[in-house]
């Protein structure tokens, strides 16, 4: 069996689309903290890019798509080392035709995913968090919580394996690239630990605010350009399907950043970039499961939802008192529920996944499957979030001294600034504070 | 010799050093400095959350001048750099001891 080269150019593009997406993570986020510490910000994301994808090879990609064990909730560990799959037949092939893509090209797209959502995570500990130990938690987190969950929703019966998941074959909730399992994931991990690690030294009495918005929004821009191949390369093929994914992804989009900037006109008085660039985000994660599911009008509908409903959420962290720096949870824990919910109600049978949700006279069933996909994974990520959290806060320790949280985690962690704006100290005038050499130890 | 210091908002800052000027005054320090006077603060919404800012952007002058013209360029510094709002700012002298002009050495009033 051959595979299709369009499916499969349009898949290896996808892949490398949305591995920019963790680099456009890193400058969003990288922009909205503070001078101090952007890089550290930045790390985070390299840092999972670098661990994620060499679990992944080893058995993380085994764990997630090898044939079920038990109860459609872990894979096996036939693809450990990615075993015998350089000469492969194609997944999805055909006898006799052109059909299917390589399962490398498999491989190589889920990688990409289960380093982002990792990555997602690290917005929620701005400023506050060890290197070493940020790194620990990914690879833990991603062994127990991410591979097992990609198992879940994105292994179907027979594609990678015999057996796949529970949520994708059993309860068949819609989830087409991965709402509940990137995004509703990563924002209940980022809650965990952002209760684990608690509040930064000033919030709520100072306004932090980023220190580099133009870098917010090339960030968000590239999110989005990279979220084409996120949301569309999961049609694991160039036709309708992907078609429809693309447009909806480009819709949903467009009107949740209006939402937005609209609801911060109303109720602050102006809209803002960083609203503009948040809206573009929330868009696109409600968007994630339903881009196969509803029709453009729909799309609409679920972006500038997601627009109101996350603006809103964003403030919610001063009035419950957790801090989530980046806003992890506002956007993508709210943002993936909305998507994952909306199905149930707007979800068309004309579209690809061929649903009828509440509004299309399907009547509740895809609602009830769609809220227990994501009230599963988001009790399981939460939970274990919180525990691996705690284990290392006990064990290792995960947040930085005061003194280092002040003057600045990228000196303190990485021994750099980012902006070496040069001055009468010759050495350079550094964006942290108080500390005038990166040698300095504790007694300065 | 005194020390003529002022804290003023920086926008007025061309208008005062043009005023200066005019005076006779011909050197000038200027830093850029935060602050709050008696009517502290303001409020501030960012992220739909509120927050109350004491320290504002200021611009701090200092200009080195006779003892007897102290307090005219005070005089000039406050109508140039007034506005009439919250937050104009200060102006205040200090006795100096010495001045030195690096340049050449000359002490004194010939160092101003």
């Amino acid at each position: 069996m051959t595979p299709s080269s369009g499916d499969t150019a349009w898949v290896l593009t996808s892949a490398a689309l949305v591995l920019l997406m963790t680099p456009g993570l890193a400058l969003f986020y990288g922009g909205m903290v503070r001078a101090k510490s952007v890089l550290n910000m930045m790390m985070m994301s390299f840092g999972a890019l670098g661990l994620i994808t060499v679990l992944w090879t080893l058995y993380g990609y085994s764990l997630a798509f090898g044939d079920d064990v038990v109860g459609g909730l872990i894979g096996n560990l036939d693809f450990v080392g990615l075993e015998g799959l350089l000469s492969a037949a194609p997944l999805g092939g055909v006898e006799g035709e052109a059909a299917g893509i390589p399962p490398l090209a498999f491989v190589g797209f889920q990688a990409v995913f289960a380093i982002i959502t990792v990555a997602l995570i690290s917005g929620a500990i701005a400023d506050r968090a060890k290197f070493g130990s940020w790194m620990v938690f990914a690879g833990v987190w991603a062994t127990l919580v991410y591979f097992p969950v990609a198992h879940w929703v994105f292994s179907f019966d027979g594609y990678t394996a015999e057996v796949g998941g529970w949520i994708a074959n059993d309860l068949k909730a819609i989830d087409f690239a991965g709402g509940t399992a990137v995004h509703i994931n990563a924002g209940a991990a980022g809650l965990a630990l952002a209760l684990v690690l608690g509040k930064r030294i000033g919030f709520g009495k100072e306004a932090q605010r980023p220190h580099n918005l133009t870098l917010v929004m090339i960030g968000a821009g590239l999110l989005w350009f990279g979220w084409f191949g996120f949301n569309a390369g999961s049609a694991l093929g160039a036709g309708d399907v992907a078609a429809v994914a693309w447009i909806n992804t480009l819709v949903a989009t467009a009107a949740a950043s209006l939402a937005w900037c609209a609801t911060e006109k109303i109720r602050d008085g102006h809209a803002t970039s960083l609203g503009a660039a948040s809206g573009v985000v929330a868009g696109l994660v409600a968007i994630t499961p339903a881009c196969s599911a509803v029709n453009p009008v729909g799309a609409i509908l679920v972006g500038a939802i997601a627009g109101v409903l996350c603006a809103l959420a964003v403030s919610l962290k001063f009035k419950l008192g957790y801090d989530d720096s980046l806003d992890v949870v506002g956007v993508h824990l709210v943002g993936g529920i909305v998507g994952t919910l909306l199905i149930g109600l707007l979800a068309t049978s004309a579209a690809p996944a061929g649903v009828d949700g509440l509004l299309y006279g399907g009547g509740v069933d895809q609602l009830w499957r769609q809220a227990v996909a994501a009230g599963a994974v988001l009790a399981y990520s939460f939970v274990l979030a919180y525990l691996i959290g705690k284990v290392i806060e006990k064990t290792i320790g995960f947040r930085l001294d005061a003194e280092s949280e002040v003057s600045g985690v990228d000196l303190r962690t990485h021994a750099e600034s980012a902006y070496e704006l040069g001055s009468f100290t010759g050495s350079g005038f550094h964006t942290g504070t108080g500390v005038t050499s990166a040698k300095e130890k504790v007694d300065a | 010799m005194k020390l003529v210091t002022a804290v003023i908002k920086p926008f007025k800052l061309d208008d005062v050093k043009s005023a200066l000027e005019s005076f006779g005054v011909h050197g000038i320090t200027v830093t850029e400095a935060s602050g709050y006077g008696r009517q502290k603060g303001h409020t501030e919404v960012y992220r739909g959350a509120e927050y109350t800012v004491d320290l504002v952007p200021k611009v701090r002058i200092e200009v080195l001048v006779d003892d007897a013209d102290a307090d005219d360029v005070i005089e000039v510094v406050v109508k140039s750099a007034q506005t009439g709002r919250i937050g104009d700012g200060k102006v205040w002298s200090s006795p100096v001891d010495t001045v030195v002009r690096v340049r050449t050495g000359d002490r004194g009033v010939d160092a101003l």
